[in-house]
């Protein structure tokens, strides 16, 4: 049953977690932006990848956290919307706290006035690839939200026009996935029996 | 209805009305009747000018496809227009016609190949798609480009940002009806794109800039050429100037159309020229300087009305700051290597090969299966012609990528194009597209 493999990974997972939590807590941000999020947004984990703030927020507060940083920090575009497939992971980027799950939503805030910027990372699991819209708040992630819809099937709710951008709107499977193979046309001969 | 179709039909009667104004050579007439053969309307229905009686009148409107075959729109963009009669009621891009699943591609490849890949996005300024891919894969490595091979890639990128610019001033004025702009534009872009042929071995999808610095040294001679093609700019960005800025046409037909404000810009994720020409200077070479951008000196450009006349004038004073940041990358150029000079990243020299074993092994590696990059993510953005241009790369310990995403400026500034148009006359809405200078290999990837 492969429901109750995932039901059950979801647990070891989760006790996994726990146990890294108390045994090593994510360091406290160095970065007042994401100091911000993660006092409004507990739960959320700092980490600094390459020189650049990430934040990896919990799913339910995708939205919320958009609101937040366009209103109370100043973040005044919603530079790029897009998405990770880690299902065939040689090997992971781990960070201390964040329980990984197969897809990940990315996206990047520009601060103009600040002249910064901070990105934000959910993880969503393949049981259920949903999450909320930033458009509410951003209505320039539309396009960046459909191609995420497109090529990976997350879908997003309250997105005013969830349709496929990129991809034919009959297409069927998600592209960017990584059980999604990329398709190959056989190469046919002249003397070759079977039909063209 | 019927009077009007009798008189189609009637030839005594058109032409008798023909002769009235204008008189025809009687050869000319004669051999038309000979030859001639009458089309009758193989349908009982003769469309005639004047208001069509299924779409007069309040509330109805029409819904038509400009595009994807459509001239002015840069390649296979379409707009679905709703129309109340020339009024653009609603405005809606649909793009996907040019998708070839590069991202996907781009999972297949090394980070070694990745630049061949990437180039192929834009196609109207490859060396920005280059620069951003080489800069994430080497934040990824934490490898430091030498100095000498990051002034290559400014003064290249700026190279690019002319001959970009360039075309979209010579496509633009076709689309307005100036025609004579493609043959000035074209002129001057060419002899751009000779110099970047010389330099990187091609006109377009260069290959040139890739993880660790840059493919080749720069050729014999190159400052002469440089500043030759520096000179030649400057006087044809002065000949536009002179032909399109002042001419009342031009004015009138660009003038107040496709406007866009500061703050729709900015929440519709608009870069570039689009956001600058509202008023707002935001430039990532001044604001969030990377290569050398903070050693040279140059303006941002940015005007006020946010209009498409503004657009034009505002890319074409860009194309004379690029002018400037090439001048002074002639004369500024730092020597040294123009690659690192680590022999995981980049490829020992050729002559090194036939000596010794290590570099010979270096060498086949790298062609072969690629350098290894430790798992981990990141974004790195630069300034094309069009906006931001963004890659966010994920590794995952092996030699090709996880995830390669091109944040294409087209593509997020295509959202801007439904503000421009709406409320505007359909006839606008050619000058939107062009103004919005969107690259259909950047948007569908």
């Amino acid at each position: 049953m492969p429901d109750d493999d995932a039901r059950e990974d979801a647990h070891k997972n989760g006790d996994t977690r726990v146990e890294e939590e108390e045994k090593e807590k994510a360091p406290p941000p160095d970065d007042d932006v994401a100091a911000a999020v993660v006092e409004r947004f507990p739960g959320t984990v700092f980490h600094r990848s390459h020189g650049q703030p990430v934040v990896y927020v919990d799913r339910a507060i995708w939205a919320d956290l958009g609101g937040f940083l366009r209103d109370e920090q100043q973040f005044t575009q919603c530079v790029d919307v897009t998405a990770v497939d880690h299902l065939v992971d040689a090997a992971r980027l781990s960070v201390p706290g964040v329980t990984p799950e197969r897809f990940e939503l990315v996206a990047s805030f520009l601060s103009h006035p600040r002249n910064r910027r901070i990105r934000a990372i959910c993880e969503v699991p393949a049981a259920d690839p949903s999450a909320p819209s930033l458009t509410e708040v951003y209505p320039g992630a539309n396009f960046g939200e459909r191609e995420v819809y497109d090529l990976f099937g997350i879908t997003f709710t309250g997105h005013p026009d969830l349709a496929r951008i990129l991809m034919p709107d009959d297409w069927v499977g998600y592209p960017l996935r990584k059980d999604d193979a990329p398709a190959r046309v056989p190469v046919t001969f002249k003397e070759d029996p079977r039909p063209r | 209805m019927s009077d009007a179709r009798d008189g189609t039909r009637d030839d005594s009667d058109a032409r008798s009305h023909d002769e009235d104004d204008f008189v025809a050579d009687p050869r000319l007439t004669q051999q038309t009747d000979e030859g001639a053969q009458e089309l009758q309307p193989t349908r009982d229905l003769v469309v005639t000018g004047g208001p069509w009686p299924e779409v007069e009148g309040e509330g109805d409107t029409m819904i038509i496809n400009m595009g994807p075959q459509h001239p002015s729109t840069h390649g296979v963009l379409r707009v679905m227009l709703e129309l109340d009669a020339e009024t653009i009621v609603r405005a809606k891009p649909v793009v996907g016609y040019l998708h070839t699943g590069m991202e996907k591609t781009g999972e297949e490849l090394t980070y070694v190949q990745g630049a061949t890949n990437v180039t192929r996005m834009d196609y109207a300024s490859p060396l920005s798609n280059e620069l951003v891919f080489s800069m994430a894969v080497e934040q990824l490595l934490d490898v430091e480009v030498p100095p000498r091979a990051t002034w290559i890639r400014m003064y290249l990128n700026e190279l690019n940002r002319i001959a970009s610019h360039l075309l979209w001033q010579a496509t633009n004025g076709l689309d307005m009806g100036a025609l004579s702009m493609i043959i000035y534009g074209w002129r001057e872009r060419e002899e751009t794109l000779r110099l970047l042929e010389k330099i990187t071995g091609l006109r377009m999808n260069n290959n040139y800039i890739r993880p660790g610095g840059v493919a080749a040294e720069l050729p014999d001679g190159w400052q002469d050429d440089t500043l030759e093609l520096c000179n030649e700019v400057e006087k044809g960005t002065a000949e536009y100037d002179e032909l399109l800025s002042g001419n009342p046409i031009w004015q009138e037909r660009l003038t107040g159309v496709g406007v866009i404000t500061t703050e729709q810009a900015l929440a519709l994720s608009a870069t570039g020229p689009i956001l600058r020409s509202t008023g707002f200077p935001w430039d990532l070479r001044k604001s969030q300087p990377y290569l050398a951008y903070d050693q040279v000196d140059f303006d941002v450009v940015y005007t006020q009305n946010g209009d498409c006349y503004d657009r034009y004038r505002l890319r074409l004073q860009e194309i004379l700051e690029s002018v400037k940041i090439v001048r002074q990358c002639v004369e500024k150029m730092p020597a040294g290597d123009y690659r690192v000079q680590d022999r995981k990243v980049t490829p020992p020299p050729r002559a090194r090969i036939d000596e010794s074993m290590e570099a010979l092994i270096h060498h086949f590696k790298l062609f072969t299966e690629g350098f290894k990059v430790p798992p981990g993510e990141t974004y790195a953005a630069v300034e094309s012609p069009r906006g931001e241009v963004g890659c966010y790369l994920v590794a995952d310990g092996t030699g090709k990528p996880c995830r390669l995403h091109i944040r294409g400026p087209s593509f997020y500034n295509l959202q801007s194009m439904a503000p421009m148009m709406e409320d505007r006359l359909i006839a606008d809405a050619v000058a939107v597209i062009s103004s919005v200078d969107p690259i259909m290999g950047e948007v569908d990837r």
